[in-house]
């Protein structure tokens, strides 16, 4: 069955040319074994009759024209799947590199996956709680739910993930049904240090499986990272019945190993130097979320990403906008103002929020709360904005009372802290808190009853300082 | 000679020397028989593109041709049905193959076993024409299916069954042609989905599609047979505002094309509409929708497909004498299918890597809209809403430039409108509809004499309201004179009370006309009355202490849709608040 050729013909890149090869399949792997004894993996990529061209994953250093033998697999990349995996690290190809040696397969999976059919699709409405007011209450997580962060160099997005892990996965019955896959894509050391360490520190690290790409890794391996990731999330969410919570960062990085992989093809680029297909690629990724009608399990996506030089229509972003289902936006001038989580109330957004929330979900005012918080807060904006051309000062009254609302609302409301973890019903309080301290008819998004039963300036500061004092 | 594959290249794979298969004619690829289409013919080589997965895929492997060009076919049960963008049945394919969609499926678009109580109209003898409808049979309670004569097709009917229950496919008429060739006939046919289906004429464009949604109706409108590009970035509601147009809208059919888009959209579209009751006839939503779901992850050609597969079952219905809306979210994702498949045959780019014919396909594609009388003498029409979703929101990119040049509603969604939860967040300076003047006589007659002028009046204040709003920016509101503030303040009510739109309550989600033009009514009438008393140097902070701009603000959740001549007493309620200033 297998084959061996000797040698190769050309070296480009990351990409090795072979001639004169027959019986190939697209997207086959391949091994190759040096004359140094050292073994690297591939993958067809592209074949043109008996020319076929392979991406290699450990690099094409070393390799001459004549030094290696290389094996057909006859099988597209697959990846060994099992309970096991909790608790192991790998690389980003999935081979263990944690000492513990390889992983008893229950199965091999194609890493590529297939498209979920939408008529099997159950439509993602448990809310998790996550314990931090500006999503529970703003920008609520759903499970199944793909909902990314999108954040700058030198923003506080890994702890905000760290916070997530720690005390979103407290929450249910289904405590001890949950897993975390980990993918990390060239990121730092330090940066997968972190997360390891705080997986240990909150006691979860048995529940975690963790794929390692650092930046000083290959490319190639970084292109198949998430890949990697999410086939063993939904091996663990629709054949264990898990509820798998899927970390992927940092997607700019994916990027742009793709972005240099397509260049090396010669193929050619669109926006910014990205591939063309850059959106289909980035959609096999994020689409791999949801639940399965009738199964137990559920994949959550937290993507984070880095917007190079903060410019949210950078390709990298402005793609994953339009796939996921909205996103968490960390403002940089809010984490220069000490405000942690730095999460921007107005541009960040959660699409399934909206049925996943009211009665029987969390509580039934909560739409309107947000309505209303969204709308007060738009409102600041436009006043600070006038603030900067005449004034504070030469504000009108209404305007002068939305600058305190603004203050008050980023360093409560927002600003909780990295400790501090509140329930749906103290997030949606402090909400009304905040609106008591504006005007009654100022609150043009609420129905009278609605104001009648929670406007209460008097109980306001009182709940406003034990917030304070929480932190 | 067997054809056998020579290159791979993601989903576009070569064929070398052969002279056998015909541009855009459907072809297997493979042992596994993928679904492709030939796309480029070359003295050397004929590409082909698949639609489907290719890995796996060895060169070597056969190719064979159908002799057909990709086809859609047409026949009871699609409505109420989903399927993918090469017409294959969602919930079939479920069945056979479980939650993920493998290869190699070939399925029929229509189930072959179910039996549909069916009338025949022609008998033996009776000549035929195209497009003639020759049977009938109920496809859900709302729509009754009308068959049709292929449009290829005329003749003598030399045999016809009676009435009674058959499949999509037994044949029921034979017709014989001039040259005596003999058709047989079935409640369905097949037709080319790059092809638009014949029509006698097109007819002037009267009619507006009522939505519910204010700033579409009132703003603005788009008529039947017309198209309209909602563009917005990500977040600003492109897909919201096409789910509450599918919902409501007055057409009788609905196709929604979910194109490269998310998967829990299209769960939730099919979720929604199979528990929603349309309230004008009492039956579901789904009742007289298809959908179309070729969702991101699913392959790239297939996704350039499904746009033309549902334009021509929208078509297909507008042939039976249909009004049907098409909804395509979204086609940014489609010009790019084309941008990914140009790439990878290395063909030459214009702008930002897209193919220099993206502005022909989308011409072509916009023109398949229209209002027409049909073969059979009837009226029908299709209207075009396309989603746009411009690379980081800028609209001077090409996709949008050039829908924009082939549609004549523009309904721009704004970031910053979304942000502050403005919803639907379209903005008023950006959008427009050349509709209006197209309708202003259905408006006069249907509506109320005065709609235009109400309409124009609206528009003016935001148009003030804009103008303004620069100066406002450098001094601040309170130096302004009374007579703009009132302005500043009105157009908040047009703004906040009709503009936006909550989709979430009962009566707001939909509005009918009557309420809408009353609703313009009153606050034309509160602007007129408040300007007298500006006139007469009264504050404008006196007339706001009334609340009555509050009120009029609340009128979208105050007034039931069933009670529309509440609204009447806001005269009543304008003259107090303002009496009681005097």
């Amino acid at each position: 069955m297998a084959k061996q050729i000797l040698g190769l013909s050309e070296v480009n890149g990351s990409l090795v040319v072979y001639r004169n090869v027959e019986d190939v399949s697209n997207e086959e792997m391949v091994q190759i074994a040096l004359s140094d004894g050292s073994i690297r993996n591939g993958r067809v990529v592209q074949i043109e009759g008996d020319t076929v061209i392979v991406q290699v994953f450990e690099g094409v250093l070393g390799l001459s024209k004549t030094n290696s033998k290389t094996k057909l697999l006859g099988h597209p990349m697959e990846i060994a799947l099992s309970k096991e995996v909790l608790g192991r690290t790998f690389s980003g190809s999935g081979r263990p590199i944690d000492g513990l040696g390889p992983v008893y397969a229950e199965k091999f999976a194609d890493i590529n996956g297939k498209p979920l059919n939408p008529v099997a699709r159950e439509y993602p409405k448990n809310y998790i709680s996550t314990g931090i007011s500006a999503i529970d209450g703003l920008n609520t997580l759903i499970r199944g739910q793909k909902l990314p962060i999108f954040s700058g160099s030198g923003l506080p997005h890994d702890k905000l993930a760290v916070q997530i892990v720690r005390q979103a996965q407290l929450s249910g019955d289904d405590a001890d049904n949950f897993a975390i896959v980990f993918g990390a894509m060239g990121v730092k050391n330090d940066v997968a240090d972190f997360f390891k360490k705080s997986f240990e520190e909150t006691g979860v690290m048995e529940k975690v499986c963790m794929f390692v790409n650092l930046s000083n890794d290959t490319i190639i391996e970084r292109i198949v990272t998430p890949h990697c990731a999410l086939t063993t999330a939904e091996y663990l969410a629709y054949e264990c019945g898990m509820h798998v919570l899927v970390i992927l960062t940092d997607m700019t990085s994916y990027c742009e190993a793709l972005r240099e992989f397509s260049s090396s093809k010669g193929e050619i680029p669109g926006r910014k130097g990205y591939p063309g297909y850059l959106y289909s690629d980035l959609a096999t990724i994020y689409e791999r979320a949801g639940i399965i009608k009738g199964g137990k399990g559920s994949v959550t996506q937290i993507p984070i990403l880095t917007m190079p030089n903060d410019d949210i229509t950078n390709p990298v972003p402005d793609l994953t906008g339009y796939i996921t289902e909205g996103q968490i936006v960390l403002d940089r001038s809010m984490h220069l103002n000490g405000i942690y989580p730095p999460i921007s109330p107005l541009s960040s957004l959660s699409r399934l929020m909206k049925d996943g929330i009211g009665e029987g979900y969390t509580r039934k005012d909560h739409q309107d709360v947000a309505n209303q918080l969204f709308a007060s807060y738009a409102k600041v904006v436009d006043a600070r904005s006038l603030a900067s051309v005449i004034g504070e000062d030469e504000l009108s009254d209404t305007d002068k009372r939305y600058i305190e609302f603004g203050k008050l609302f980023e360093s409560v409301f927002i600003g909780q802290g990295f400790s501090a973890k509140r329930s749906v019903n103290e997030t949606l309080n402090l909400g009304w808190a905040l609106l008591s301290t504006l005007p009654k008819s100022e609150l043009d998004r609420l129905d009278g009853e609605l104001i009648k039963a929670n406007y209460d300036p008097e109980h306001a500061r009182h709940t406003i300082e034990l917030a304070l004092k929480g932190e | 000679m067997e054809n056998v594959i020579y290159s791979i290249n993601g989903p576009v794979v070569t064929v070398k020397d052969t002279s056998d298969f015909s541009m855009m004619e459907q072809v297997y690829v493979g042992h596994k028989r993928l679904m492709g289409e030939v796309i480029g013919i070359t003295d050397a080589r004929t590409t082909i593109q698949v639609y489907e997965s290719t890995t796996g895929l060895k060169p070597g492997e056969p190719v064979e041709g159908s002799g057909m060009l990709l086809s859609a076919t047409l026949g009871p049960g699609i409505l109420t049905n989903i399927f993918d963008g090469i017409e294959r049945p969602l919930n079939k394919l479920l069945e056979i193959d479980g939650a993920f969609i493998s290869e190699g499926q070939s399925l029929t678009a229509l189930d072959s076993e179910k039996k549909w109580e069916t009338k025949i109209l022609k008998k033996e003898g009776d000549k035929v024409k195209g497009g003639e409808i020759f049977a009938t049979c109920p496809e859900t309670p709302l729509i009754e299916h009308r068959s049709m004569i292929p449009p290829q097709v005329n003749g003598e009917v030399i045999e016809a069954k009676g009435d009674g229950a058959y499949t999509a496919f037994e044949t029921l008429l034979k017709v014989k042609d001039e040259t005596g060739v003999v058709h047989d006939i079935a409640l369905s046919q097949k037709w080319p989905i790059k092809t638009p289906r014949p029509i006698k004429e097109r007819e002037m464009i009267s009619i507006p599609l009522i939505t519910g949604q204010r700033v579409i109706d009132t703003t603005f409108p788009i008529a039947k047979g017309g198209a309209a590009a909602v563009p917005g970035g990500f977040g600003a509601g492109k897909t919201m505002l096409q789910h509450q147009i599918a919902k409501w809208c007055d057409a009788d059919i609905i196709v929604y094309v979910g194109c490269g888009e998310r998967g829990n959209e299209m769960t939730q579209v099919l979720e929604e509409f199979s528990s929603l009751v349309d309230p004008k006839t009492g039956n579901l939503l789904l009742d007289r929708t298809t959908l179309i779901a070729n969702t991101s992850n699913m392959p790239v050609a297939a996704r350039e497909a499904s746009i033309y597969t549902g334009i021509t079952l929208a078509e297909y219905y507008r042939d039976m004498g249909y009004h049907v809306a098409i909804m395509a979210d979204s086609t940014s994702r489609w010009a790019e299918a084309l941008r990914e498949i140009s790439g990878r045959l290395e063909e030459m780019p214009a702008e930002e890597g897209f193919p220099a014919y993206l502005p022909s396909r989308i011409a072509q594609f916009y023109e398949r809209a229209g209002y027409v009388k049909t073969l059979n003498d009837t009226e029908g029409s299709v209207t075009i809403i396309g989603a746009v979703s411009p690379q980081g929101g800028d609209f001077s990119e090409p996709v949008t430039q050039n829908t924009k040049r082939f549609v004549r509603s523009f309904w721009a969604l704004d970031k910053s409108l979304a942000y502050a939860r403005h919803y639907p967040a379209v903005n008023w300076n950006e959008s427009y509809s050349e509709y209006m003047d197209d309708l202003s006589d259905w408006y006069y007659q249907n509506i109320a004499h005065d709609y235009s002028k109400l309409r124009s009046e609206m528009v003016a204040i935001l148009h003030d309201e804009t103008e303004l709003n620069e100066i406002v920016k450098l001094i601040g509101a309170d130096v302004l004179p009374e007579d703009q503030k009132l302005t500043l303040e009105i157009a908040r009510v047009v703004r906040v009370g009709f503009l936006q739109q909550n989709a979430f309550h009962p009566d707001d989600t939909y509005v009918p006309m009557e309420k809408q033009y009353k609703m313009l009514k009153v606050i034309s009438y509160l602007y007129a009355q408040s300007k007298k008393l500006v006139a007469k140097h009264i504050p404008v902070s006196l007339i706001q202490k009334t609340g009555i701009f509050e009120d009029l603000i609340k009128i979208k959740y105050d007034i039931p849709n069933n009670n529309i001549a509440l609204l009447d007493t806001y005269f009543d309620k304008i003259d107090t608040a303002l009496a009681s200033i005097e």
